[in-house]
């Protein structure tokens, strides 16, 4: 009996798949190209995680490349390097689209859009230019930062130089430029906040903070999540600036996980490894999405 | 004047005076960087720095210039964005037209692995695509710059959502009056999703235009590089030509600044589309 029915929703199946079949070339030239170099790539990475890869020969070494990177304290420091980074650049960075989105919601549509372009204006250029940009703004003896930090009598630092400052350095650069597509979207959600709730407001007699943090605030909830999460999720992945100014350095200050990851797989080839950090930085990232998903499943649409 | 429906009140212009200020200092850099390539170059470095060129030239955008391959790197990185864009929007359009309009076996099943493939860092990929395409012989080549940028999930997602929105009763009534189903496709639903391609086009060109990583890997020939990759390089070189550099900074800024005025309104809707609804 069980074998007709499952026979019977086989046919039903291919039944639908013939009939379907022009979803499926209309499917087709993404999806080759999605399996073939995103989806094959995944799984390959999760394998060579286990190889030794040598371009002599391949050997299964199980968890080897994991309890190696485990056991390297530069690796430890690249995942320490990657949270300070996280908890430095992601607050200020959505408390300056909070500020500047709460400031600029009163204004005309004109001036909010000027102020909206302005600030999303250094997203389009690349993190390469900037980070050329900054190498010279943060240059110890003629750089734009000490001069003005002269004028108030402070000494020339050498802020990518030095292991207590490269990091803030950094952290600071990409706060500065940064900022722009999150006010975008704050000042969207802001805008769909219902007017009466602030009418409501008025007539009860709330200043303008008590308004902000008790209406304004709350309903950017789910906006802010997204934020804080999408934002934790690039900070991971922090590489270009770390590349161009300081490799890494001084001693292991700014090495970050794909940093280190970039630094194994391609100057000292050695894949295996760089794989399963690979996979440890995928973990990381998951965890986090899976929160993301947990926390927004409700206000999220797919 | 300032404000919508209300008079202006006194604090409204320390505010805005506070935007401003704000706004100035995260374009600083933008606007030193032109200064700094308009400088003799002997001043570049130079103290105190001049705020306004005093003698503005053009000499580093030609020492520039006379530097190997920069036409070749900025044609490469033309051809490359427009080549990825073109492909994207295009297969993305179609695969998005799928899963928003047609219900079909293994709908869900792949679309779920879409979203979830966009969690992936795509450091993840990284290795495994530089050997996949070694093997493939694409090392140094335009097929290995390419290929993986077209193979990127979000422009589906992007485009299923944009797509969700058409009326189906317009494929419908299209259906009726014997459309074939690539003549629905480019008659009603291409038109028809132009703004959405219009947003998906613009961010995966920009995209495309400053991705550092994967060229940097990919290539290694001088005459394969990317703009990016090669600016990159020229920093390693020549670290104290500051004159030079920003002039080459520049010369790889100003394409993207004009196109971003030129669709501010796609590229400031398409940051909302991307994200959160409702």
């Amino acid at each position: 009996m069980k074998g007709v029915f499952w026979l019977v929703a086989l046919r039903q199946f291919g039944k639908n798949v013939v009939k379907e079949r022009w979803a499926y070339f209309f499917i087709f030239p993404h999806f080759a190209l999605y399996a073939l170099f995103f989806l094959v790539p995944v799984i390959v990475s999760m394998v060579l995680s286990l190889l030794d890869y040598q371009w002599w020969g391949v050997e299964f070494v199980g968890l080897a490349n994991y309890t190696k990177a485990f056991a390297d304290p530069i690796f430890w420091k690249s995942v320490v390097n990657t949270a300070y980074y996280t908890l430095g650049f992601v607050p200020l960075w959505l408390g300056k689209a909070l500020v500047i989105s709460a400031l600029i919601s009163p204004f005309r549509k004109q001036i909010q859009t000027f102020f909206k372009a302005a600030f999303y204006l250094p997203h389009v250029t690349s993190a390469v230019i900037l980070s050329m940009i900054w190498l010279w703004i943060y240059n110890p003896p003629f750089g734009l930062l000490n001069y003005i930090l002269a004028i108030f009598g402070v000494d020339a630092v050498a802020w990518l130089g030095n292991t207590a400052t490269a990091m803030p350095a950094i952290i600071l650069m990409q706060v500065v430029m940064g900022g722009g597509s999150s006010i975008v979207l704050l000042s969207a959600a802001m805008n769909g906040i219902p007017a009466h709730l602030y009418e409501a407001a008025e007539l009860d007699g709330a200043g303008p903070m008590q308004t902000y943090l008790r209406i304004t605030l709350p309903l950017l909830k789910p906006t802010l999540l997204y934020l804080v999460i999408t934002g934790t999720i690039n900070s991971f992945q922090v590489f270009t600036n770390i590349y161009l100014m300081t490799q890494g350095g001084p001693q292991f200050s700014t090495t970050t996980m794909v940093y280190m990851i970039y630094d194994s797989a391609f100057k000292q080839f050695q894949f295996g490894p760089a794989s399963a950090m690979a996979m440890v930085l995928f973990v990381i990232t998951a965890a986090f999405a899976i929160v993301q998903f947990r926390w927004l499943g409700e206000d999220v649409e797919y | 004047m300032f404000v919508d429906g209300k008079k202006t009140r006194p604090g409204h212009f320390v505010i805005l005076l506070l935007l401003l200020g704000t706004a100035l200092i995260s374009l600083l850099p933008l606007y030193w960087m032109v200064i700094t390539a308009l400088q003799q170059p002997t001043l570049a470095v130079t103290f105190p720095p001049e705020w306004f060129p005093s003698n503005p030239t053009l000499v580093n955008f030609q020492r520039f210039f006379n530097r190997p391959d920069v036409l070749r790197w900025t044609t490469n990185s033309l051809f490359v964005s427009l080549a990825i864009t073109g492909a994207q929007v295009l297969t993305c359009a179609m695969a998005g037209y799928a899963f928003a309009k047609k219900r079909f076996p293994g709908s869900n099943v792949v679309f779920y692995m879409y979203i979830a493939s966009m969690m992936i860092p795509g450091q993840v990929t990284l290795v495994p695509l530089f050997l996949i395409m070694s093997k493939l012989n694409f090392q140094d080549s335009y097929w290995g710059l390419i290929l993986p940028g077209i193979a990127g999930p979000f422009g589906v997602f992007l485009m299923k959502q944009f797509l969700s929105t058409l009326p189906t009763s317009l494929i419908e009534a299209a259906t009726i009056d014997g459309c074939g189903e690539l003549q629905i496709f480019r008659r009603i639903v291409l038109p028809l999703s132009k703004p959405g391609l219009a947003v998906l086009g613009i961010f995966t060109f920009m995209g495309q235009w400053n991705e550092f990583l994967w060229p940097l890997i990919i290539t290694n020939s001088s005459k394969m590089r990317t703009l990016p990759v090669g600016l990159a390089l020229l920093q390693e070189e020549l670290p104290m030509q500051y004159g030079l550099l920003m002039a080459a900074a520049t010369y790889a800024a100003i394409p993207m600044i004009i196109i971003f005025i030129m669709f501010q309104k796609y590229f400031l809707k398409g940051i909302t589309v991307g994200a959160l609804k409702g």
